[in-house]
C-alpha cells in the first residue's frame, strides 16, 4: 500500500517518472496518486525520494 | 510523513517553501532519516545553517537550530561547538554560502579539524537570488551571470577538503538517498571535521536554464554522472571528463580541536581532578 498525502503533494513528478514499475501517475490536479497497486513492488523508493514526505509505502499490507 | 520522523521535523512549518522538485527536501529528509537510524539525542543535538534555499532547512528542523548569515554557518558553529563540546553539530550550506563567501571558512574549519558535520547542498547554483553561477557551477553551464556559458574551470570540492585538512569527505546525490543516509550517519559518527557533498537539482534555476528536463530527469542525470572510486580508478581521463566519484572518499584519525582545547585548558587548570 501506498498512501499519498495530497496536502504535501505539490506534483513534481518524480515519484511518477521514477518507480520502477510505473505504479503512480499524476491525477487531474497534478498530485501523484497510487495508480496501479497490481504492479507495485514496494521498493520503498518513492518513499525516500520524495522531497515534500508525502508518501508512506506499508510494505505488509500487499494482499 | 512517517511517525518515526515526526520528532525531527516542526510539521506546523511544512510544507517547506522549495520549489516542487528541489532536491532539497530529499537531503533533509535523509538527514531526517539518519537520525531516526541513528537514535540521536535531540536535546544535544544543533543545526546549524547559513544563507539561500538550502539554509531554509534549519527553520523545519526541530532541534536547536540557529539560521545565521550568508557565508558564515560555520563560524557560528565553531562557537557553538567550543562552549558546546559534547554536543553533535550538523551544518547545512549550499554551494554558494559554502564555497564562495563561506570559503575561508571552510578551509580554517577543516584546517582545525572541529567536530562538525557539514553537509553541502550542491545544486550547482544561486538557487534563493535567481540562478547566478557559483563556484561549483560546471564550466561552460549557463547562469544569469553567464548568460553564453561558464567561463571557469571546475572546481572540486573534495580536493579543497582535502588539502585543507578534512578527516570525513564524502560525495553522494538525492538519487543515491540510501548511500546518501548511510554517509550522514558515517559522517555525525566520525569524530573531527567531516564534510558530505550532495549533488541535488535546483530545477527552477539551473535546470531549467541548461535544458535538464523535469526534476525526474535531472536526478537521472545524477545517476548517470556518479561514478564509485573502484570505477573511476579503471577509466581514462578522457572517461571521467564529465563524471564525478561518490561514496566514502577520505577518512582519517587526526586531533580533534576542541578536545585538544579542553585537555590543553585542564592542564593549565593543574591537572583533571580540579
Ligand atoms: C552577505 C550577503 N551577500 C549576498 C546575499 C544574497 N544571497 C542570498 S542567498 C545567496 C546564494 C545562495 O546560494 P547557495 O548557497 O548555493 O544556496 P541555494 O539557494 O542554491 O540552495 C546569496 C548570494 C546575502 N544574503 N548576504
Ligand atoms: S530556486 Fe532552486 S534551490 Fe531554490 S527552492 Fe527552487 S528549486 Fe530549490
Amino acid at each position: 500500500m501506498v498512501i499519498i498525502d495530497q496536502k504535501l503533494c505539490k506534483g513534481c513528478g518524480i515519484c511518477v517518472s521514477l518507480c520502477p514499475k510505473q505504479a503512480l501517475a499524476l491525477n487531474e490536479v497534478n498530485k501523484s496518486y497510487y495508480a496501479h497497486p497490481d504492479v507495485c513492488i514496494h521498493c520503498g523508493m518513492c518513499e525516500l525520494w520524495c522531497p515534500d514526505y508525502a508518501i508512506i509505502v506499508e510494505r505488509e499490507s500487499k494482499e | 510523513m512517517r511517525d518515526e520522523l515526526k520528532p525531527y521535523f516542526r510539521e506546523n512549518r511544512l510544507p517547506h517553501i522549495w520549489c516542487p522538485g528541489c532536491g532539497h527536501g530529499i537531503i533533509m529528509g535523509a538527514l531526517a532519516r539518519a537520525m531516526a537510524k541513528m537514535d540521536i539525542d535531540k536535546k544535544n543535538t544543533a543545526v546549524i545553517s547559513g544563507i539561500g534555499c538550502s539554509s531554509r532547512a534549519t527553520g523545519y528542523l526541530d532541534f536547536d537550530t540557529l539560521h545565521t548569515a550568508h557565508g558564515r554557518a560555520l563560524a557560528f558553529a565553531t562557537g557553538y561547538k567550543m562552549v558546546k563540546p559534547e554536543s553533535k553539530v550538523i551544518v547545512l550550506t549550499g554551494d554558494g554560502d559554502c564555497t564562495a563567501i563561506g570559503g575561508n571558512h571552510l578551509i580554517h574549519v577543516a584546517r582545525r579539524n572541529i567536530d562538525l558535520t557539514t553537509i553541502v547542498f550542491n545544486n550547482n547554483i544561486y538557487g534563493m537570488t535567481g540562478g547566478q553561477y557559483s563556484p561549483l557551477t560546471p564550466n561552460g553551464s549557463k547562469a544569469t551571470t553567464s548568460p553564453y556559458g561558464n567561463l571557469e574551470r571546475n572546481f572540486d570540492l573534495v580536493q579543497l577538503a582535502k588539502g585543507a585538512g578534512a578527516t570525513f569527505i564524502a560525495r553522494s546525490t538525492v538519487y543515491h538517498v540510501n548511500q546518501l543516509t548511510d554517509l550522514i550517519i558515517k559522517g555525525i559518527n566520525h569524530k573531527g571535521f567531516s564534510l558530505i557533498e550532495v549533488v541535488t537539482q535546483c530545477p527552477t534555476n539551473y535546470g531549467r536554464k541548461n535544458k535538464m528536463g523535469s526534476p525526474a530527469q535531472m536526478m537521472l542525470w545524477q545517476k548517470e554522472h556518479a561514478v564509485t572510486k573502484a570505477q573511476a580508478d579503471k577509466m581514462t581521463a578522457e572517461e571521467l571528463k564529465d563524471k564525478f566519484i561518490v561514496g566514502l572518499l577520505h577518512q582519517e584519525e587526526a586531533p580533534e580541536y576542541t578536545e585538544q582545547y579542553a585537555k590543553m585548558v585542564a592542564n593549565l587548570m593543574g591537572g583533571d581532578d580540579k
